[in-house]
């Protein structure tokens, strides 16, 4: 196909005018940062003030930061909540939609709806839901169960904070299950139910080992994501991060640390360093474990 | 869920006879469907239930008890006071204009530099295509999260720190969505275009008129995401955003939440105006929602 004519009949200069809007803008405002990111945390580079290079102190000071060890511990709860949930329910939710019965079109669109909504649109009908007297405690009054402070306590908050990031991707994940289930060849579910396989074993033998891809898809799309988790937790528990900043996740001490006038650019830095770290990291160990199961 | 525990026993044996069948050729018994439905409806009011409990505070009046528990589910009186109110409060409409503004913006530049970019990398045959595909395939995989602090100090020494135009370059094309127009292009067959090159057509003939015309379906689920994305944001508008006056809706909202925590009609009534936009566009579009999910699920 690459023949030598075409090449030479093109205008030289014209495919790289065409990559280039793209290029320009991905290697100035993605690439350089990234790379400005790696050299800034090794430096005490503040918002208004260049820095100088400053070694591994950046890093040093991140093992006795308990503020780090705080956001760190929440990121890495928040992937060991969110993700099964996510990887499960949505699966269910799936199965529950993929029949074609009247007005299920309008199901799976509304099921939909809360990815469709910003994240702070959420956070804050959440935020109101969830109040000290919003309809969650109205109800549990009223049921005799009373008042629970979801908000004011700071595992209650971060726990509401991941079920919120949890009612938010259902629908999401849902669409991506429904596409692998219908692959799934209907005459493995027959052979089963002939077979006297009830529906849980069904799922469990039929279901799963052929939407299983999807499934550390799913883990590895969701594992990313959580980890970086950071609107859900700064709308619901505050900029300051709850009580005595105990909910801070990772990010918001990133942006916490390094914006503003006297921003410590260089050790926000190092910060998001270890944020790229952790995010490969567990793309690497979930792709791992799927290596393994196959095998 | 009592109400299942009852229905599912009682499921007699005969109904199998009488099977309903569904459009795609298989067949549900009653009871089955039965609880089918109420586990939907269950569903349903779960993910739509805290939509509409906001659409309800929104419309209730200054008078009504918005706490009262048992809850009241509907406004006695539905008014538009708050909505009112809430521009008196912030510049709501002026923020609703700048997310547009935004959301525009980076529709029109996603669109046209993706297309440009993947169909270079798709069809154009030139010295370092694999090089730019690797910038690409590198750049999608950088996350946002991590970069946003330097994002933000190069804004600054472009002195392009609050404004719009910041708000909107860092994503204004999108790595993924180059990938994405890229494997549309390369989808196409190639004689199509062999024979408007027979025809004499030059590279960009073949672009605009050819190509570009093939490929609507990904350019619209681009445009989708490309509004929805920017519209939705939060993190980077809320770091390189500090003058109330150019604020996004997020922002503003969050702005709005922080400042007057203690009215929620009012927030209720920001939160609706900023949700609206998107429900409506979802309802008219939602295939090429839905399609956007499965493309960028596998390419992401």
């Amino acid at each position: 196909m690459a023949t030598p004519l075409r090449v030479r009949r093109q205008l030289p200069t014209s495919p790289w005018l065409f990559a280039a809007p793209g290029l320009l803008i991905t290697g100035a405002f993605v690439l350089y940062p990234f790379v400005s990111t790696l050299v800034n945390s090794f430096t005490d580079r503040r918002t208004l003030l260049p820095g100088r290079f400053v070694g591994l102190a950046n890093f040093r000071e991140l093992l006795h930061d308990d503020m780090f060890w705080t956001g760190l511990r929440n990121s890495v709860l928040y992937v060991l909540v969110v993700v099964p949930a996510l990887v499960v329910l949505p699966l269910l939710l799936a199965l529950l939609v993929r029949r074609n019965i009247p007005g299920i079109t309008f199901f799976r669109s509304a099921f939909y709806t809360p990815v469709v909504a910003s994240i702070v649109v959420v956070g804050l009908i959440w935020v109101w839901l969830l109040d000290e007297r919003g309809l969650v405690n109205s109800v549990l009054e009223t049921v005799g169960i009373g008042r629970i402070g979801f908000l004011s306590d700071q595992w209650l908050l971060l726990l509401s904070a991941m079920a919120v990031t949890v009612w938010k991707g259902l629908g999401y994940y849902m669409v991506i299950y429904l596409a692998a289930l219908a692959n799934v060849p209907r005459e493995l579910h027959e052979a089963a139910a002939v077979d006297g396989a009830g529906p849980v074993r069904r799922f469990l033998s039929v279901t799963v080992p052929a939407v299983r891809s999807t499934m550390v898809l799913v883990a590895a799309l969701s594992s990313v994501a959580a980890f970086k988790v950071f609107s859900e937790v700064y709308l619901m528990a505050g900029p300051s991060g709850g009580p005595a900043g105990e909910d801070t996740t990772l990010v918001m001490l990133v942006q916490r640390t390094g914006t503003g006038l006297t921003g410590r650019v260089g050790y926000a830095s190092a910060l998001s360093v270890v944020v790229f770290a952790v995010t490969v990291a567990l793309m690497l160990l979930v792709l791992r474990a799927d290596r393994r199961e196959e095998a | 869920m009592s109400v299942l525990e009852k229905v599912r026993p009682e499921r007699p044996a005969a109904t199998a006879r009488e099977p309903r069948v569904t459009d795609d050729g298989r067949r549900v018994r009653p009871a089955e469907l039965l609880w089918r439905y109420l586990l939907l409806l269950a569903v349903l009011a779960l993910t739509t239930g805290p939509f509409l409990w906001q659409l309800a505070t929104s419309l209730k009046g200054p008078t009504e008890d918005i706490y009262s528990s048992p809850p009241s589910l509907l406004p006695a009186h539905p008014t538009l006071h708050n909505y009112a109110r809430v521009a008196d409060t912030i510049p709501v409409w002026d923020y609703a204009l700048n997310s547009l503004k935004v959301a525009v913006a980076n529709v029109v530049t996603n669109c046209v530099g993706s297309a440009l970019a993947g169909y270079a990398l798709a069809r154009l045959r030139y010295r370092g295509r694999r090089v730019t595909t690797l910038v690409f395939v590198l750049a999608m995989l950088v996350p946002v999260e991590g970069i946003v602090i330097a994002q933000f100090t190069t804004m600054r020494e472009l002195g392009l720190n609050n404004t719009l135009i910041g708000v909107v370059l860092p994503g204004a094309v999108g790595a993924m969505n180059v990938l994405l127009m890229r494997g549309a292009f390369r989808a196409l067959p190639h004689e199509i275009e062999e024979a408007a090159y027979v025809d004499g057509a030059d590279v960009w003939q073949r672009f605009l008129r050819i190509a570009l015309p093939s490929v609507k379906g990904t350019l619209a689920v681009v445009a989708i995401f490309a509004f929805m994305g920017a519209w939705d944001d939060f993190l980077w508008p809320l770091i390189v955003l500090s003058d109330p006056s150019k604020f996004t809706l997020t922002i503003g909202l969050n702005y709005l939440h922080g400042t007057f925590a203690n009215d929620e009609r009012l927030v209720a009534a920001g939160t609706v105006i900023a949700v609206a936009p998107l429900i409506a566009l979802f309802a008219c579009l939602q295939r090429y929602f839905f399609r956007g999910v499965g493309e960028g699920a596998v390419k992401g």
